[in-house]
């Protein structure tokens, strides 16, 4: 073991970094509108978009992400109508192959999430809301999004976090981001282990930054979570009365 | 041409492949099995650290449950499978053995998915041992119980009963990582699949088969759990009004 080595393995895998971030947030943004439209399926009290829905989730979150990722960039290939339309061009890359399969797997999971968020919403604001006359688009827009967003964000961010994991798997289809590099690293050197601490600590730091990021939002969404700063007196303190 | 059919190709005739996928199927539930039972062991140890254990061993708990939180598990399954053969290939030599020793490809995925699901299991431990009411334990005290028996009798069917929907999440997890075990060779499902699809030239149907065969496996150990889950909680569950 000698720093040498582990500074040639960080400028080996380095440069797959913006490799995995892109597929990572590229896929948790295509997820979350599959998420969205889920949930509202789930939520549409129409049975058969329900149960549509309900079957999704269940194929999606009960079989292993690699089995989608193969069944997309090999599977599809086998027919040769997939292999003369317009989708081939896509299909073909496996980088559009792993962003279709990780969308696809993540709105699964997130739809759970952002349903949870939806409904937590409590029926008192959207009378309120009703009462003042919003309906409709404006409604959802301006009272349930913020509310549920808000609510399903901290579970959100657990889901990208995951999301960030799942896109080691991209690396068994060809494709070179860190962990890509560090398998093909493993195999010119055999030093499994430096690679490994290597590869593993940029993770960690990704994941830790993201984390960090999560939070602050949290923080910036719940400003009535937090302590207020001495001096400051709402009118609603006035008819409560003392609150500490 | 004559392409066969999706059911022709999975029947368990000559030419079919279905017995050859079953057994795929048999050995993804073995590695399942004990990669659950190894990251249990894991879990458990961690988890008494991190409640019971002095300061060292408490920052040793939490750095594993971070650091294996944090890293993709295909990374942790390629130091287990190449790492493995280079520290077996080292303590040979040290024996006297020249030559390279591997380790199986098995033993490395159930090891590797066994310490992943560990860092799962500990959380899953700590937050079950939160919920049994100090009350239930004083009172084991109060009866005279020593500390090994106070676990046997007490702590143990308590926390189990309040560790078994976490279990079975973690179990869901497990059966689906153990299709990365793939990429060490060993032919458990999705590896049988792609044997089945290189040489048949028809990959939807066998990479749709695994997928069938995966959906079958976690719903049918899904409802296990759920059973399991209303079984054990039968003493203590509210009734329905």
């Amino acid at each position: 073991m000698s720093l040498d080595f582990f500074i040639e393995a960080l400028q080996r895998l380095l440069p797959g970094v913006p490799l995995t971030l892109t597929l990572a947030f590229l896929s948790t943004g295509i997820g979350a509108v599959f998420a969205f439209a889920l949930a509202g399926m789930r939520l549409s009290g129409i049975l058969p978009l329900d149960w549509l829905a309900r079957g999704y989730v269940f194929v999606f979150r009960g079989t292993p992400l690699l089995v989608q990722i193969f069944i997309i960039y090999y599977g599809l290939s086998q027919f040769p109508e997939v292999r003369h339309s317009f989708a081939w061009p896509i299909l073909r890359e496996p980088f559009w192959c792993a962003i279709i399969a990780l969308s696809l797997n993540t709105g699964a999971y997130a739809s759970e999430v952002v349903r949870g968020g939806l409904l937590s919403v409590p029926q008192g604001q959207l009378e309120a809301a009703r009462a003042c006359g919003m309906s409709g688009l404006l409604l959802f827009r301006r009272i349930v999004l913020p509310l549920a967003i808000r609510q399903a964000l901290p579970a959100y961010g657990t889901e990208l976090i995951l999301m960030v994991k799942a896109t080691s798997l991209a690396s068994i289809i060809t494709l070179m981001e860190i962990t890509g590099l560090a398998a093909k690293m493993i195999s010119d050197t055999y030093r499994v282990i430096e690679v490994f601490v290597v590869a593993g600590a940029i993770y960690l730091v990704i994941n830790f930054v993201l984390t960090r990021i999560i939070l602050l939002a949290e923080h910036w969404l719940t400003p009535h979570l937090r302590a207020r700063p001495d001096g400051v007196v709402l009118p609603s303190d006035a008819l409560i009365g003392d609150r500490a | 041409m004559n392409q066969p059919g999706f059911f022709e190709l999975m029947s368990f005739g000559p030419g079919g492949w279905g017995a050859a996928m079953l057994f795929g199927a048999l050995m993804t539930l073995a590695v399942a099995v004990c990669g659950f039972a190894i990251g249990a062991v894991f879990g458990a140890v961690a988890a008494l650290a991190k409640i019971a254990g002095n300061r060292l061993a408490r920052i040793v708990a939490d750095v594993y449950t971070t650091v294996l939180r944090g890293i993709p598990d295909l990374l942790v399954i390629y130091l287990f499978y190449f790492g493995g053969s280079s520290v077996l290939t080292a303590a040979g030599r040290l024996f006297g053995s020249e030559g390279f020793i591997g380790l199986p490809g098995f033993a490395a995925g159930a090891l590797a998915i066994g310490v992943v699901s560990g860092a799962q299991h500990t959380e899953v431990f700590r937050g079950a041992y939160r919920a049994v009411q100090p009350g239930e334990i004083e009172a084991a005290v109060a009866c005279g119980m020593r500390p090994l028996l106070r676990f046997r009798r007490i702590i143990a069917p308590l926390v189990l009963r309040h560790a078994l929907p976490g279990l079975g999440n973690v179990w869901q997890i497990v059966l689906k990582e153990s299709a990365l075990v793939s990429v060490t060779g060993t032919v458990e499902l999705l590896r049988q699949s792609q044997v089945g699809a290189g040489s048949t030239r028809e990959p939807f149907y066998f990479y749709a088969a695994a997928g069938l065969l995966y959906l079958a496996i976690t719903s049918i150990s899904g409802f296990g759990f759920r059973r399991a889950e209303m079984h054990y909680r039968r003493g203590v569950a509210r009734r329905p009004a």
